[in-house]
């Protein structure tokens, strides 16, 4: 099992041939009060780094883009109800979605736990 | 998932920047100055205001002070206002129009005893100084006061916070909704006026730049007050219905498709030959005030918890009616509104319409406003 990140603020979790989807603890602060996330249907074909969720705050609306391509196997129905998870658990509990991994080589370019907190560092 | 904000070579900073910092704000560039948007979060903020009393800089919008002689004559041709009905110690809410009787911006005007003192947006009091330059009288002064900050107290505690540290030949408490008096706090001469943008009782404070960092620590050190930002001061005046210049009024709209008849005052409307009119875009504005216009300003409640933001477009059936100008989530109702300019024909209280969003169709339901009733203290 390993996590990474991407520039854009998203995590993935590969486990075997699926992933799951969040954004990071520095991203939800960033948004501060999330009041609505808008998933993709299940069966949805994601391409890396095109548009795959919406984030509203109270203050806009932020796309969230998949970080590698992949099916949509699976969406976090309990942001329906309660999208505040993803401030509370952005990196557990509130994550977006679960799709294949079409092409683990998509992995490469995405940076570790260790990178992408000196690459928040710096920013 | 984000983008960075540009920032622009020549954005300034206010008097209160490193205290904002200080404080924890997120700075973020608006109006051409670095201003916070939040600190702790923008709907803890929000319920902060409404239930306490809320600090906002707003430093950034223009204070501009204009004397000499006939002042009111000079002033009523650019202005549909009727200053003859404005009294010492009042201020009143009026519109700078163009000769079409679109929005250039919107205003406070009070009364003072020698000047007229006037509040204007930040992000347009470049433009609006070189319209009254041009548009007044060579024998008018305009003052702009670029050494006085501006703080709003807003909230039901506001008054109670405030009160501890002014003092003044009259109570603060003796204020009422749109009147103004001069106060000391800590020593330093301040203008005070009860009025603001959240809906809430309230006041604004003009202070000098070099005295505005006490000032604003001392009104924090009460266990009512807590700074807050531009993120909740938008959602805080959506609620209140209060429109927003620059996304709700430009100068393609008219003030009275925007619901703001009130801002002609009653002596301006009538037709010219009984001494209504005599300010810019009066022929257009007069003739919507007795005909109606084709569109309206409303408010929309939408169901669920998707909001419909600015520049979303209203339908009824399948035909575009209108357009959002402001939306967002509402704190206090929990559920998203949003405020636009519909056909006339669809402008009713309870009128059922659809705000596109992406790729869906938001049911909406045309909405009384203000969304959150007003709590102007008009006396007891």
């Amino acid at each position: 099992m390993s996590r990474y990140y991407t520039e854009d603020h998203e995590w993935i979790e590969v486990e075997g041939e699926a992933a799951t989807v969040g954004i990071t603890d520095y991203a939800q602060e960033q948004l501060g009060d999330i009041v609505f996330v808008e998933l993709p249907d299940e069966g949805a074909e994601l391409e890396k780094s095109k548009d795959a969720a919406v984030v509203e705050s109270v203050k806009a609306a932020s796309d969230v883009y998949a970080p590698i391509s992949g099916t949509v196997i699976e969406v976090n129905s309990a942001l329906e109800d309660e999208p505040a998870l993803v401030n509370s658990s952005p990196e557990e509990d509130g994550w977006f979605f679960k799709l294949t991994v079409a092409d683990e080589s998509e992995l490469e370019g995405l940076m570790d736990e260790a990178a992408y907190k000196s690459f928040v560092d710096g920013l | 998932m984000m983008s960075e904000d540009e920032t622009p070579e020549d954005i300034q900073t206010l008097p209160l920047d490193g205290w904002h910092r200080a404080q924890g704000a997120r700075m973020v560039p608006f109006a051409g100055y670095e201003m916070p948007i939040q600190y702790e979060g923008i709907v803890a903020e929000h319920e902060w205001t409404r239930n306490h009393a809320g600090l906002f800089d707003v430093s950034h919008m223009g204070q501009l002070l204009l004397s000499g002689p006939d002042l009111d004559a000079a002033v009523e041709a650019v202005l549909p206002i009727d200053l003859s009905t404005l009294k010492l110690g009042r201020q009143r809410y009026s519109l700078l129009l163009d000769e079409n009787g679109g929005v250039l911006d919107d205003l406070m005007v009070s009364r003072w005893p020698e000047h007229l003192y006037l509040v204007v947006n930040g992000a347009t009091k470049w433009d609006d100084i070189g319209h009254l330059r041009e548009h007044l009288p060579d024998d008018i002064t305009l003052n702009h006061l670029e050494d006085r900050a501006l703080l709003a107290l807003q909230g039901p505690e506001a008054v109670d916070a405030l009160a501890r540290h002014t003092k003044g030949e009259q109570s603060l408490s003796d204020l009422t909704f749109m009147t103004f008096g001069q106060f000391t706090i800590a020593g330093h001469d301040v203008t005070i006026a009860r009025a603001g943008y959240t809906g809430e009782d309230g006041f604004e404070i003009s202070v000098a730049a070099d005295a505005v960092e006490e000032v604003a620590a001392l009104l924090c050190g009460e266990p009512e007050v807590k700074p807050i930002g531009l993120g909740a001061r938008d959602s805080l005046r959506l609620e209140a219905g209060l429109p927003l210049y620059g996304h709700d009024l430009s100068p393609d709209t008219s003030p009275i498709e925007a619901g703001l008849v009130f801002g002609i005052n009653k002596r301006r409307r009538s037709p010219v030959d009984q001494g209504g009119g005599g300010y810019p875009g009066a022929e257009r504005i007069n003739r919507e005030i007795v005909e109606g216009t084709s569109r309206k300003w409303v408010g929309l409640a939408l169901d669920g918890r998707l909001p419909a933001r600015e520049g979303a477009e209203i339908f009824a059936g399948d035909t575009q009616v209108g357009t959002v100008t402001s939306g967002g989530f509402s704190p206090t109702l929990g559920h998203p509104i949003a405020i636009g300019y519909v056909d006339a024909a669809h402008a009713e209280i309870d009128t059922a319409l659809e705000v596109q969003v992406r790729n869906k169709r938001l049911p909406a339901r045309v909405a009384k406003m203000p969304f959150v009733q007003h709590r102007y203290f008009r006396g007891s």
